[in-house]
């Protein structure tokens, strides 16, 4: 693409010509926007009004097309060229749906469009078709650590795609907790009660399987690269170790029951007749359907009582504050298990809780089975000749109850086995390297009792993959709840969130799934969610960069490492496209070909700014794509009126967000800056986890480029905002243009 | 009938719930209870009872058996059904009530001068032995029940309604005097005879059953 030609396409369907006047966009498009051919048409989006513009693509060498209609959002589809660059000046969504249609009004709504159609050709000038960076290769192997149902689920899953698998596990066999279970809870049909688990059968298909190379008593020593090409380093007990290289990775290391002994006024570690239900189902399986013998002096259980939610759901220290979730199905089928034996069983719950489509109907067998249930609050466990005292509140008779029992199994909760969360490592190296024993000591306590290193990653931003909460990997949860904090390592099973085996098998499918289009997206050069598909990737300046390592800090998925001559480097496969390095630059010499300082910063100097004494200030919005613009197109498709004086440009990631942006503005005259984000901190929304977080804080910074300025610090103001704000945001535009119409013009305006 | 108590007690020397599965219509269901609470927030006169349904399960459950039969509670229901219609568990809970009111009666259990209890007992009579309801007698015996002097009390304070009765011919003094039967009293009594055979079969069964 040596020379640069224009084509601005303007449409005048949906009433965009009813409400504006389009031949005078065109000649704002021509004359101000320079393009080269400026064209109207009363039905853009039909097979007529696209077949037009690719006649001009093919015949007049139009390379940068300027759509000026419906929000970028809408009709993707028909707007979808090869090898040319597309800007869409939204003056649906944006202008005539949020805009009365008066008398008044039209002038400012027309201004408003005329201003759309400038920014979509400022910013056609600095696009660029993404080209490829050359490192993508196909490899169809994928890694899985850990050997129980999560990960066995994930290898043969991978297997039945056609992939080959590298299943490493540290013990001496497969299987996990799962070959430790006597039955287990079923996945389908509650009422047909425990079921067998069937754990050799994949053992058995697993040893079947060619494509499926088994490694025990193996741990992974080093994984680096990224998606498409890690190479993993596995060491074996031995001391002998091998390498292997895959294209993604599955981490299904499971979980360990919190420990009983922290327990002692529930008679954890008291007694071998108080076990947590791992120890009960271990005793199940040694007896085999015949009695269950207690521990202690051997003698067959006639009663046993479950007490649930045993150190979690508690916010007491130490204790787990979660709900693990599968801990009442499990105590339902061991209380089962009791009264198969002929024994009475009794379960002792707060709030019992029986997720899952057979949740309810086993909690029903186990009911017709004769189990007890009670709500209660258990208060103490004692142990005294012979029985296990346990005291406990009635919760529904309000009365202190005793139940004497031969044994006591105590429900307590999953810890996941993740490795360290690698942030806390990094802080701990650098606190230890400026001798701040505080800290140190702070951080080694939050470490403590935390398991090694899973994946021994040779990253930039530490070993592991992050934690979010109580030690579970981090995910976006409501939206891509696959995708960990580092591409193409998908975390399965319950070191994700307490689950149980149905939910861990289902689980593992999904990771194995995400694990093969990570593969396959690497060989094409494609981002993973939430920009999947995009082919742009960070480039730099080299000559401009001065080795400051924010981007390699900051990037919130840990994609870019240094060479050895500290430069960043960015792994396009690893990734996200978030443009949160861009943000972060100092020097501005990070950029994608689609999106980079310039493609933003042009937009916003592209608006026509009226002087300081014409009574239209201008509002710069620079709002998410993900929720703050969507919500911005829906506000328009429910005709929620906003300010006709703000002009919104979208956003990668608020993280994306460099100051020079505010900078610019307010040096070009605009009266007050607007960021929209997603929600930040732990019950983050923001689809690049931390963009938002990031943002908020570079702002918080902004005040001294305000006050150098001499302006108010209200000028510039950062929103969380979600995707259904379809009501409020609309308000938090029109309170600021209110605001400004307060404190007054800018003084910047030429 | 304490005798029968007797020997339910030392049959079920353990268990309440197996007790109520065996002997008491509808029983089975109690253990199926997951104590949601929804059919005492249902009932109409839940504010009233001593131990709402809820409570009722639960205390079963939990062996408390004197507690249980002996209290007024299951008395209060008046088979409005709305807690058969709310209970996410299909528990026929009316049933179950009844259930155990008349099983704690069978035992002797029930509490004195309960008016559910005396009414019912007092309909009863009057039914099968006529094979109509005398309701002159019925009103009557229910507001003498607790002795002549309060009776005499509550039928003063319910001259005017008696009063209106008779004047539109809803109430005939002359019941009184014997009143009406139906056509064949023995064929009642046998009828009766025969469904009291059927009721301790069932309960038999219910026995077998478990």
């Amino acid at each position: 693409m040596a020379d640069m030609k224009i084509g601005a396409y303007i449409c005048k369907g949906c009433g965009i010509a009813e409400r504006l006047d389009t031949k005078s966009l065109v000649s704002v498009a021509t004359r101000d926007g320079k393009a080269a051919i400026g064209r109207e048409h009363d039905f853009l989006c039909n097979a007529d009004g696209v077949a037009m513009i690719q006649q001009d693509i093919d015949g007049e060498g139009v390379n940068r097309v300027v759509i000026v209609g419906c929000s970028r959002r809408a009709k993707t589809e028909a707007f979808s060229f090869e090898g040319v660059t597309l800007s869409r000046a939204n003056l649906r969504e944006g202008v005539i749906w949020v805009r009365p249609d008066t008398d008044e009004a039209r002038e400012t709504t027309q201004e408003m469009a005329e201003d759309y159609v400038r920014m979509a050709c400022a910013e056609a000038k600095f696009l660029k078709v993404p080209e490829s960076s050359g490192e993508q290769g196909l490899l169809r192997r994928i890694m899985v650590v850990g050997g129980g149902v999560s990960g066995m689920t994930a290898a043969l899953e991978a297997a039945k795609a056609g992939y080959e698998v590298v299943l490493v596990e540290k013990a001496g066999q497969l299987g996990g907790v799962a070959a430790q279970m006597y039955k287990r809870v079923p996945a389908k049909n509650g009422r047909q009660g425990p079921v067998d688990p069937e754990v050799e059968k994949m053992v058995h298909a697993i040893e079947s399987l060619p494509s499926i190379k088994v490694h025990l008593n193996t741990t992974v020593a080093k994984t680096s690269g990224a998606p498409g090409r890690f190479k993993v380093e596995l060491a074996t007990e031995s001391g002998s170790s091998s390498e292997a290289e895959v294209g993604a990775i599955v981490q299904a290391t499971g979980f360990v029951p919190y420990d009983i002994n922290k327990l002692p006024e529930l008679g954890g570690g008291k007694s071998p007749d108080v076990v947590d239900q791992l120890g009960f189902e271990m005793l199940a399986k040694a007896a085999n359907g015949g009695p269950i013998k207690r521990p202690s002096d051997g003698k067959e259980v006639g009663n046993v009582v479950f007490v649930q939610c045993a150190g979690q759901r508690s916010e007491a220290p130490g204790h787990l504050p979660y709900c693990s979730g599968h801990c009442c199905t499990t105590s339902i089928k061991q209380a089962m298990y009791v009264k198969a034996a002929g024994g009475d069983a009794t379960v002792l719950f707060d709030d019992l809780r029986t997720p899952g489509a057979t949740g309810e109907d086993f909690y029903r067998a186990g009911q017709e089975a004769g189990v007890t249930f009670s709500k209660g609050q258990v208060s103490s466990v004692e142990v005294a000749g012979g029985e296990v005292k346990v005291s406990f509140k009635d919760l529904i008779l309000n009365e202190e109850a005793v139940d004497n029992a031969d044994m006591v199994v105590l429900a307590t909760g999953m810890v996941p086995m993740s490795g360290p969360d690698p942030y806390l490592m990094l802080d701990l190296e650098s606190a230890r390297g400026q001798n701040d024993t505080a800290r140190v000591a702070d951080l080694e306590a939050q470490l403590e009792g935390g398991f090694p290193s899973v994946l021994n990653l040779d990253y930039r931003q530490g070993t592991d993959v992050p934690h979010l909460k109580h030690g579970f990997t981090d995910s976006h949860f409501i939206c891509f709840p696959y995708e960990s904090r580092r591409t193409g390592v998908y975390t399965a099973g319950p070191v994700r969130r307490p689950m149980d085996m149905a939910q861990a098998m289902e689980d593992a499918t999904g990771a194995a799934l995400k694990a093969i289009q990570a593969c396959e997206n690497a060989a094409l050069g494609r981002a993973a969610h939430p920009r999947s598909g995009d082919l742009s990737f960070p480039k730099f300046r080299m000559e401009g960069c001065t080795q400051c390592k924010r981007c390699t800090v900051e990037c919130p998925f840990g994609a870019i490492n240094e060479d050895e001559k500290r430069y960043p480097l960015f792994n396009e496969a690893r990734c996200r496209r978030c443009g949160t390095c861009m943000g972060a630059c100092p020097v501005r010499v990070i950029s994608f070909e689609n999106y980079s300082v310039e493609t933003v910063g042009q937009q916003l100097k592209a608006v026509d700014m009226p002087d300081e004494f014409s009574e239209k200030p201008r509002l710069l919005v620079l709002a998410c794509e993900n929720d703050a613009y969507p919500a911005l197109d829906m506000a328009g498709m429910t005709h929620q009126e906003y300010s006709a004086y703000v002009r919104v440009i979208p956003v990668r990631c608020l993280g994306s967000v460099n100051t020079i942006w505010i900078t610019d503005a307010l040096n070009s005259g605009y009266d007050g800056v607007m960021l929209m984000g997603c929600q930040k901190g732990d019950n983050y929304q923001c689809h690049f986890v931390k963009g938002s977080e990031m943002a908020h804080y570079r702002m918080s910074k902004i005040d001294d480029t305000l006050s150098q300025l001499n302006l108010e610090k209200e000028r510039v103001q950062t929103f969380e905002v979600s995707i259904t704000d379809i009501e409020r945001i609309p308000k938090i535009i029109n309170d600021m243009a209110e605001l400004i119409g307060q404190i007054g013009m800018s003084p910047f305006k030429f | 009938m304490t005798q029968m108590n007797q020997a339910m007690i030392e049959k079920y020397r353990s268990s309440f719930l197996k007790e109520v599965e065996t002997n008491v219509e509808e029983g089975h269901w109690v253990k199926m209870c997951m104590q949601c609470g929804v059919c005492s927030g249902s009932c109409p006169l839940g504010p009233h009872w001593e131990h709402p349904p809820q409570e009722i399960f639960m205390m079963i459950r939990a062996n408390k058996r004197d507690e249980v039969l002996k209290s007024s509670s299951m008395w209060f229901c008046t088979s409005c059904y709305n807690c058969i219609a709310r209970c996410p568990r299909g528990l026929p809970i009316t049933h179950i009530m009844h259930g155990l009111a008349s099983y704690s009666k069978k035992l002797g259990l029930a509490p004195k001068s309960q008016p559910t209890e005396s009414f019912g007992q007092i309909f009863w009579n009057s039914i099968a032995s006529n094979g109509r309801v005398n309701e002159l007698k019925i009103g009557l015996a229910l507001q003498f029940k607790d002795g002549f002097g309060q009776g005499v009390k509550n039928a003063m304070a319910q001259k005017d309604l008696g009063m209106a009765m008779m004047k539109t011919k809803r109430m005939n003094p002359m019941e009184f005097f014997g009143g009406h039967t139906c056509k064949d009293k023995s064929g009642i009594a046998r009828m009766l005879k025969k469904a009291q055979e059927v009721e301790d079969q069932h309960i038999a069964n219910y026995g077998a059953g478990k």
